[in-house]
């Protein structure tokens, strides 16, 4: 089968069961989407498939059809996203490990077009764990983002 | 200076030897044809280890090379120590590379743990900065035979100052390189007030890779030919196979290798747990392998462990004597004779470090070799380890660090590391061994459950006069020598025999209890539920004795005073530093609770439903005390819209990162109020994040407020210390807004009641 990835397509040949996940890890070697749960419980592994997002983890390539995914490697060119620029801003990162998916999940949100409140970035953003504890600063950064876009 | 864009010029180093190669091109000894001699510093002991070579390394490029010898898991160690080096250089932060350092000797300890990066660090970092600039300017001097007095290294050049000439730094390596490093003693550091780098918020120099997802974790290793394993192990601690069939495992496409590992004898340490590996092309392979083995346990002695029962039991012990480990006064006497008592039992479950990359390493052995690119905290202690389990000479094993998805205490342990090993031995190839949250949660090493009881006497003007304390709780040394029931000195030093309270008569107690499961670090470690019980009970005697609870806690406290522990017999730890650098200063911890009570204007009137709380405590040197407002729904849901915190940490190297800490720090301790692992017929009951509970955005604190005492005080931890006086910070608050007192964690429903 054939699936779009950051604007390249791509041929799979492995068991069409495979979630995206490690379709795009293991074969495409794209492993700026990360594994955390394995059964969408923390987000880690959050992708666009036509610019909604979705848990890959749980995602099985052949569910993928003819959407366009794109990850976190594809998200912007050279992190010019307002989101990537507002994390490097406010320093969001600790570790780091969970920020792809975070930044992902939040690129969804803020392509609704008007600023999140509160309530809907919590609504938005509640699936992405982060052990480090950086949320206070995500959602600084997604108010900060939105506001510049 | 822009950090920002200038971090795309520092790129994390790693990989087949490049790390090293580079290192070794750049260092400006080996132009002698060698590397310096490697000197071994262990761990805490005052023998110079001083070697400026082993930090720095320049390029005739001018590219200056930093070594960060510590592993990176979110604090911005490889920043932070960049800052300190660079400073005392006089380096151009935009010419500085950072180079993750493999497991060696001589960098002195590399364990990234206890909060010691740079409090145990940061006086060689700056000589090994000030060294090599020594070193650049007599390279200048000689150059231009000038007295090296008149030369001085500033910004990446060194200045002839009469002349005004100058010579770049690179210009002038080879010829350094060529010099011996001056004695310590000539050494001239700079005066703080000439500070480049350090006490300045600079940029964590990953930040630019970590956000367009090009840092590369242990999980994210690739080597040619390289297999994945996941590991089907006991599900209760010393568990093994009786049987399983391979025969479905192998059916799956792109499982190659099934096989049993070693079983794990008592004790436990730092060994695998046995089990069966699935070893397969890809991941997805290996998990669908593992979920098709069909394999029954023979369960062995810890098959009774309860979490239930033993939590029965050691409430049992906590109302019993126990081995005194402090004692001033006579509290028996006032407890019998005052005019009013107070009791309370505190209880803290296991938990689980779950940091968000779980347990990874990918090992390639070879004969007599190996070389290991992990996710550890201990990178030394992993080369021993793997040294040890495959049979060969330590110097035969190369580890490479990672970028860590988290740490927390659980990569402190090179378990996992030896399992990569192991199975890359048995299958001969690259191996990674991954994994996935069901094994992290189900097989880890638990911050221990504990029970506590205290009594308090109250005289009739409302004075706390008798503090009895026990304290009962598996030990971590069970899980490295099964005899050990006790306490140790070192868990008894992490805010409990170090009790700040000034009170007349008190007696502090441990009992026994034995270890069913393996007992390991977490974040604060036994910090945890000892500032949990010190700081609950506290603002527990506050309300009896109708107090504010923070004017109470600093009359608990008393005056300014440094508390002298040995003068009472305590064996006291201090984290491995001497108590007269680091002493237990009162003064400092009331300074934290004024700061923060201040910036959060306690005493302020709440509307309906809210409430706020206060904690304090010593970790890891620093002191740190917390605010927690909260706002609790007629329904028992609470949330957290704001959050105070001061931390007095001494002399700090990057406010930002602090602040940082601080912040999810706080969040860690907020998890610890949230989450829970049980144990029934001896195996954890918890699998996901479904079960057990981490803080989510919806639960976390909407806003922080951080202080940072500014301090010239000798460095103090950092990564720690804001999580203990978290829970009972929260728990305090939930008791202001709804006046129900949550004694036994996680609060779970215990608000809907």
């Amino acid at each position: 089968m054939r699936i779009r990835v950051n604007g390249r397509s791509h041929e799979f040949d492995g068991d069409p069961n495979t979630p995206l996940l490690w379709v795009l890890r293991d074969t495409l070697r794209l492993t700026g989407t990360k594994f955390g749960c394995g059964a969408a419980l923390c987000g880690a592994c959050t992708v666009h498939l036509d610019g909604n997002a979705v848990r890959s983890c749980v995602t099985p390539v052949q569910a993928v059809g003819n959407a366009e995914v794109t990850t976190i490697e594809g998200l912007s060119e050279g992190g010019s996203h307002p989101l990537t620029e507002a994390w490097v801003e406010l320093g969001v990162p600790q570790c780091g490990y969970c920020q792809p998916g975070q930044l992902m999940q939040a690129a969804a949100l803020l392509s609704a077009g008007t600023p999140p409140s509160d309530d809907e970035i919590d609504q938005a953003m509640s699936g992405n764990l982060c052990r480090c504890g950086t949320y206070a600063r995500i959602r600084a950064a997604i108010h900060k983002a939105s506001q510049t876009r | 200076m822009s950090g920002v864009e200038n971090v795309s010029r520092r790129r994390f180093l790693i990989g087949t030897g490049i790390a090293g190669g580079l290192v070794l091109g750049v260092w400006f000894y080996g132009s002698r044809g060698e590397r310096a001699p490697a000197a071994v510093v262990p761990s805490g002991t005052s023998r110079p280890a001083f070697e400026p070579n082993v930090f720095v390394g320049i390029a005739p490029d001018g590219t200056v090379t930093i070594v960060c010898h510590r592993s990176e898991m979110g604090q911005q160690v490889r920043t932070s120590i960049a800052q300190v080096v660079a400073d005392e250089l006089d380096a151009d932060w935009s010419r500085v590379v950072v180079a993750q350092a493999q497991a060696d000797e001589k960098f002195g300890s590399q364990n990234t743990d206890g909060s010691r990066s740079i409090r145990r660090n940061f006086s060689r970092l700056r000589e090994a900065g000030a060294s090599a600039r020594a070193m650049l300017e007599q390279a200048a001097a000689d150059r231009w035979a000038v007295p090296v007095t008149e030369c001085r290294a500033t910004l990446h050049e060194v200045v002839h100052g009469p002349s005004g000439q100058t010579l770049g730094f690179g210009e002038l390596a080879e010829a350094a390189s060529a010099l011996e490093p001056p004695p310590s003693r000539d050494l001239k550091l700079k005066s703080p007030a000439d500070w480049r780098y350090i006490g300045r918020p600079t940029p964590s120099v990953d930040l630019k890779e970590i956000v367009t997802g090009q840092g590369i974790f242990g999980m994210d290793v690739q080597l040619d030919g390289m297999m994945v394993a996941v590991i089907a192990r006991p599900p209760v601690l010393f568990g093994k196979p009786q049987a399983f069939d391979a025969a479905p495992a192998l059916a799956v496409p792109g499982v190659e290798r099934v096989f049993e590992l070693p079983t794990l004898k008592p004790p436990a340490g730092f060994k695998p747990l046995g089990g069966v590996a699935v070893v397969a092309t890809d991941t997805w392979a290996a998990i669908q392998g593992r979920r098709a083995l069909d394999i029954t346990w023979e369960e062995g002695r810890n098959a009774s462990y309860d979490s239930g029962a033993y939590r029965a039991a050691l409430l049992e012990t906590a109302r019993k004597k126990g081995r005194v480990v402090r004692e001033q006064g006579d509290v028996d006497e006032a407890l019998a004779r005052a005019h009013k008592t107070l009791t309370a039992e505190y209880y803290v479950p296991h938990l689980a470090q779950a940091p968000m990359e779980p347990p990874v390493a990918t090992a390639r052995v070879t004969e007599g070799k190996a070389e290991l690119w992990s996710s550890t905290q201990t990178p030394q202690v992993t080369r021993r380890e793997v040294a040890q389990a495959l049979g060969v000479d330590e110097s035969g094993v190369t580890v490479n660090v990672t970028l860590l998805g988290g740490g927390f205490g659980r990569k402190s342990k090179p378990d996992f590391s030896v399992e990569a090993a192991l199975v890359s031995r048995e299958v001969g190839a690259p191996v990674k061994v991954m994994w996935t949250r069901e094994d992290d949660l189900q097989n880890g090493y638990l911050h221990a459950v504990s029970c506590q009881h205290l009594e308090a006497a109250i005289d009739a003007r409302g004075q706390t006069n008798a503090w009895l304390h026990r304290t009962v709780f598996p030990p971590i040394g069970s899980t490295f020598d099964e005899d050990q029931t006790f306490a140790s000195k070192g868990d008894l030093s992490q805010g409990f025999v170090d009790n700040p309270f000034d009170i007349d008569h008190m007696r502090l107690e441990n009992g026994r209890a034995e270890g069913h499961v393996r007992i390991g670090w977490m974040r604060s470690v036994a910090n945890i539920y000892h500032a949990f019980a010190i700081q609950s009970f506290a603002h527990e005697l506050a309300v009896a004795a109708n107090r504010d609870p923070k004017d109470y806690l600093l009359d608990l406290i008393g005056p300014p005073r440094t508390i002298d522990l040995a003068a009472m017999d305590v064996n006291y730890a201090n984290y491995g530093d001497p108590i007269a650098r680091y002493p237990v200063d009162t003064g400092r911890l009331r300074n934290v609770i004024e700061t923060v009570s201040k910036a959060a204007q306690w005493g302020r009137a709440l509307p309906e439903g809210r409430g706020l709380g206060i904690a304090a405590h010593r970790s890891f040197l620093a002191y740190v005390a917390t605010v927690v407002e909260v706002e609790v729904t007629p329904d028992g849901d609470f949330t957290i819209p704001a959050v105070w915190v001061a931390i007095d940490a001494g002399t700090v190297v990057n406010p930002d990162h602090v602040r940082n800490q601080c912040e999810g720090g706080s969040v860690y301790g907020l998890s610890a109020a949230l989450g829970q692992l049980t144990a029934k017929d001896g195996a954890i009951e918890q699998r996901n994040f479904d079960t057990y509970e981490v803080a989510r955005m919806r639960q976390a604190p909407r806003s922080f407020e951080v202080e940072v005492v500014q301090s010239t005080e000798p460095p103090a931890g950092v990564g720690e210390p804001p999580t203990p006086p978290f829970a009972p910070a929260l728990c305090n608050a939930l008791f202001d807004a709804t006046g129900m007192r949550i004694r036994s964690l996680p609060i779970g429903n215990q608000l809907r009641a």
